[in-house]
C-alpha cells in the first residue's frame, strides 16, 4: 500500500505544530474526547484489538477497554441504529463504518432515524452521534470499496457532514463532531491516513461551516474537498509556474456549508473550478458550483467548471482506476482554458 | 388495566371519527383489538424505562403514560402536541414517559431500542428498553442484527412482537417462513409466547422478563398473538380481498381483550357490571374533552417550519 505522493509542505496554511499523520490526528482526537467525556464510546467492526482495517484506532482499546471500544458483528445497520438509541438516551457514540461504500447499509438508520429524530420530536430528542467512515479511490480496491458517497448524507436535512483534507483539520473537525449535539458523518480519505502535517500539541477544535483558504491567489478559485485539496494545491503550484495565481478554498464541511467564503473568493478571482471525488452527476460539485454561480454571477468572467469522479463504477485495473479520479493535470488544463491561456 | 385499555379503545374510536370527518390530516393506524399488549407490557414497566413504538403506536404511547389532550393535538398537527405538530400520528415521542418515539419504518426501531439498552448498561442503571413491533417486522434484517448483539452483550432489551397476523394487507403465512419464536431462540434469547388478548397473561409474562432483564440476565423476546380489529389504516375499509367479515366478527365477538378482562373480573373478582359502564363513561368524557382541546388548539407558528432541524 503506497502513501500518497503529495507533500503538505506546499503552501498549506496550517498553524505550526508537530508533524503527525492524518491517522494519528484522528486517533488523538478520539482519545482526547474519550478522556474528557465518559459518555463517548466507539462501536464498529474490528475497532478494538485490530484498531480498524486502516489501523487508525490502534491502542485505544488498551487505554479505554473493550466496554468503550466495542468490536461489533458485521452489522452496519444494527450498529448505526444502536448509535441512535444510545445517543438519544445520554451517550455520545462514534459509529465506525469501515468503508464509505458500506454506508448504503446504514441508510435507513441515518436518513430516516438519526437525521429526523430531533425534528420529528419537536426538538425534544437529540442524537449526538458521529458516524466516521472513509472515501476515496486509487487504492485498487474496485467498485465496492472505492466510492466517495458523502453527497448522499449531504443531501439530508438533519445530518452534518465533515470531509477533512489535512491532519490539522481532521483532528479539529473530529473533536467538534463528537461535541456536536447532532448526528455528524465524517469522511476520511483512506489515501490520506499516512500523510503528515503540522498539528498543535495543545487542545483545539475547528468550527463547522467555516471554509479554510489553503492558498491565496488572484486569478482563479479552486474549491476542493478532502484529498482533492491536495490535487488543487498541486495544480496551483503548476499554474504559478505559468503565471496564473490560483486560490485554493477548502469548505471542510459540506453541511453546514460556508457559502460566503466561496462567493467572496470567486468575486475576487472572477473564475472558479470545483473539484470533489464524488461522482460527477448530481454530486457535491453541483451544489458548490451553484452557490458560486448564484452568489458571484456578476463578478464571473467564465462559467463555473466542475471536476468530479467519472460516472462509472470505480474499476479495479490501476490503469482504468486512475482515469476516473480528478487529477492536477486536468485542473491545470481547465484553469488554463478558463483564464484564456492555451 | 381495564381503564387503560378502555382509554386506548376510546382514543382510537375518536381518532377514527376525527379522520373520517376530515378533521384529521395524514394517516392513522388504529390499535383497536390489540390493547391488552400495550397495557400488559407497560404495566410491567417503570416510568423511566424506555419503549420504542410503531406506526400503530397510539396505544403504546398512552399505556406508557402520555396525556390524551397533547396526543390528540399531535394527531391534528397542532402546536401543543407532543412534537409541536411535527411528528403526527406515526412519530409521537414523549421523553418524560420514556417513549423514545413511534417509527413509521417497519422494524426501524430495533436498533434504537437495542442502543438504548446498550446505553443503560454503559450508564449502569437498572432500566430496561422495550421494542414494540408487528409480525411484519419479522421480515426486516435489522431486527436480527439487533437481537444478535443484544444477546452477545446481554443487554436489557425486550422485543415485543405483536402478531396481529397481517403485514398490512397480506397474511403472514404468505410472508413468514419457519417459527416466529424459533427466530429469537436461535440467537439464544429467552423467548415466550402469550395470548395477546389476555392482558393478565401479557402482564405476568412481561413481569418475569423485565425482572430478569433488570438483574442483568439479558434480552428476551415476547410473542403476543393478537388481531387487528380494523384495517391497516383508517382508509382500509374494504378488506374483503384479504380477509373475511366472518373472521373479523369472530375475533370481535369472542376475543375482545376488554370483554375478556371484564368477564374474568366479574367471574373471579366479583366485580359488578355497572363499574365497567362507569369507567367507560369517565374515559369517554376525558377523551371528548381532549378532542375539544385539540380542535381548539392553535396550529404551529410558520416560523416553526425550519426550527429543530439541528439541535
Amino acid at each position: 500500500m503506497s502513501t500518497p505522493d503529495v507533500q503538505y509542505s506546499i503552501s498549506v496554511r496550517n498553524p505550526q505544530g508537530r508533524e503527525i499523520t492524518f491517522a494519528q490526528a484522528i486517533r488523538e482526537a478520539l482519545a482526547e474526547e474519550m478522556r474528557r467525556d465518559p459518555r463517548v464510546f466507539i462501536i464498529g467492526e474490528d475497532v478494538a484489538e485490530a484498531g480498524t482495517v486502516f489501523k487508525v484506532l490502534t491502542g485505544l482499546v488498551d487505554e479505554f477497554g473493550p466496554e468503550r471500544v466495542i468490536d461489533s458483528p458485521i452489522s452496519e445497520a444494527g450498529i448505526t441504529g444502536m448509535g441512535v438509541g444510545a445517543a438519544i438516551t445520554g451517550m455520545r457514540p462514534v459509529v465506525d463504518i469501515m468503508f464509505g461504500d458500506f454506508i448504503t447499509l446504514t441508510m435507513d438508520q441515518m436518513v430516516n432515524q438519526a437525521a429526523k429524530t430531533h425534528y420529528m420530536s419537536g426538538g425534544k430528542l437529540k442524537v449526538p452521534m458521529v458516524l466516521r467512515t472513509t472515501l476515496g479511490a486509487t487504492r485498487r480496491s474496485a467498485a465496492q470499496h472505492s466510492q466517495s458517497l458523502h453527497a448522499w448524507f449531504s443531501h439530508i436535512p438533519g445530518l452534518k457532514v465533515a470531509i477533512p483534507a489535512t491532519p490539522y483539520d481532521a483532528k479539529g473537525l473530529m473533536k467538534t463532531a463528537i461535541r456536536d449535539d447532532n448526528p455528524v458523518a465524517i469522511f476520511e480519505d483512506k489515501m490520506l491516513y499516512q500523510s503528515k502535517g503540522p498539528v498543535p500539541a495543545e487542545e483545539y477544535t475547528l468550527p463547522f461551516g467555516v471554509a479554510d483558504i489553503k492558498r491565496t491567489g488572484t486569478d482563479i478559485t479552486l474549491v476542493a474537498t478532502s484529498s482533492m485539496v491536495l490535487v488543487a494545491l498541486e495544480a496551483a503550484e503548476k499554474l504559478a509556474e505559468l503565471g496564473i495565481s490560483a486560490e485554493v478554498v477548502d469548505p471542510r464541511t459540506t453541511v453546514p456549508l460556508d457559502r460566503e467564503t466561496l462567493i467572496q473568493s470567486a468575486k475576487k478571482t472572477s473564475r472558479a473550478i470545483v473539484i470533489d471525488e464524488g461522482y460527477h452527476s448530481y454530486g457535491v460539485t453541483a451544489e458548490l458550483a451553484s452557490v458560486i454561480a448564484d452568489g458571484a454571477f456578476y463578478y464571473l468572467d467564465a462559467p463555473v467548471k466542475r471536476l468530479g469522479a467519472m460516472d462509472v463504477p470505480v474499476p479495479f485495473s490501476p490503469v482504468l482506476e486512475d482515469l476516473t479520479v480528478p487529477t492536477a493535470e486536468q485542473v491545470v488544463e481547465m484553469a488554463k482554458a478558463l483564464c484564456g491561456r492555451h | 388495566m381495564y381503564e387503560q385499555m378502555c382509554k386506548i379503545r376510546s382514543f382510537e374510536e375518536a381518532a377514527n371519527e376525527l379522520y373520517t370527518s376530515a378533521r384529521m390530516p395524514g394517516l392513522a393506524h388504529l390499535y383497536i383489538g390489540e390493547e391488552a399488549i400495550a397495557v400488559g407490557v407497560c404495566e410491567a414497566l417503570r416510568r423511566d424505562d424506555y419503549i420504542t413504538s410503531t406506526h400503530r403506536g397510539h396505544g403504546h404511547c398512552l399505556a406508557k403514560g402520555a396525556a390524551l389532550d397533547r396526543m390528540f393535538a399531535e394527531l391534528l398537527g397542532k402546536a401543543p402536541g407532543y412534537c409541536r405538530g411535527k411528528g403526527g400520528s406515526m412519530h409521537i415521542a414523549d421523553q418524560d414517559t420514556g417513549n423514545l418515539g413511534a417509527n413509521a419504518i417497519v422494524g426501524g426501531s430495533a436498533g434504537i431500542a437495542t442502543g438504548a439498552a446498550l446505553s443503560i448498561k454503559m450508564r449502569g442503571t437498572d432500566q430496561v428498553a422495550v421494542c414494540f413491533f408487528g409480525d411484519g417486522a419479522l421480515g426486516q434484517g435489522l431486527l436480527y442484527e439487533a437481537m444478535n448483539m443484544a444477546q452477545l452483550w446481554q443487554l436489557p432489551v425486550i422485543y415485543v412482537c405483536e402478531n396481529n397476523q397481517y403485514n398490512e394487507y397480506t397474511h403472514n403465512r404468505e410472508t413468514t417462513a419457519g417459527s416466529m419464536l424459533g427466530r429469537a431462540q436461535a440467537f439464544g434469547l429467552e423467548a415466550a409466547e402469550v395470548d395477546g388478548q389476555d392482558v393478565r397473561a401479557v402482564f405476568h409474562t412481561m413481569q418475569r422478563l423485565v425482572a430478569r432483564a433488570r438483574r442483568g440476565e439479558g434480552p428476551a423476546f415476547l410473542l403476543c398473538h393478537t388481531y387487528r380489529f380494523r384495517g391497516h389504516h383508517v382508509g382500509d375499509i374494504d378488506r374483503s380481498f384479504y380477509r373475511s367479515a366472518e373472521e373479523e366478527a369472530w375475533w370481535q365477538t369472542h376475543r375482545d381483550p376488554l370483554k375478556l378482562l371484564a368477564d374474568w373480573l366479574m367471574a373471579e373478582g366479583g366485580v359488578e357490571p355497572p363499574i365497567f359502564d362507569r369507567i367507560q363513561q369517565t374515559v369517554r368524557s376525558e377523551v371528548e374533552a381532549a378532542v375539544q382541546f385539540a380542535l381548539n388548539a392553535p396550529y404551529p407558528d410558520p416560523s416553526e417550519v425550519d426550527r429543530h432541524v439541528y439541535a
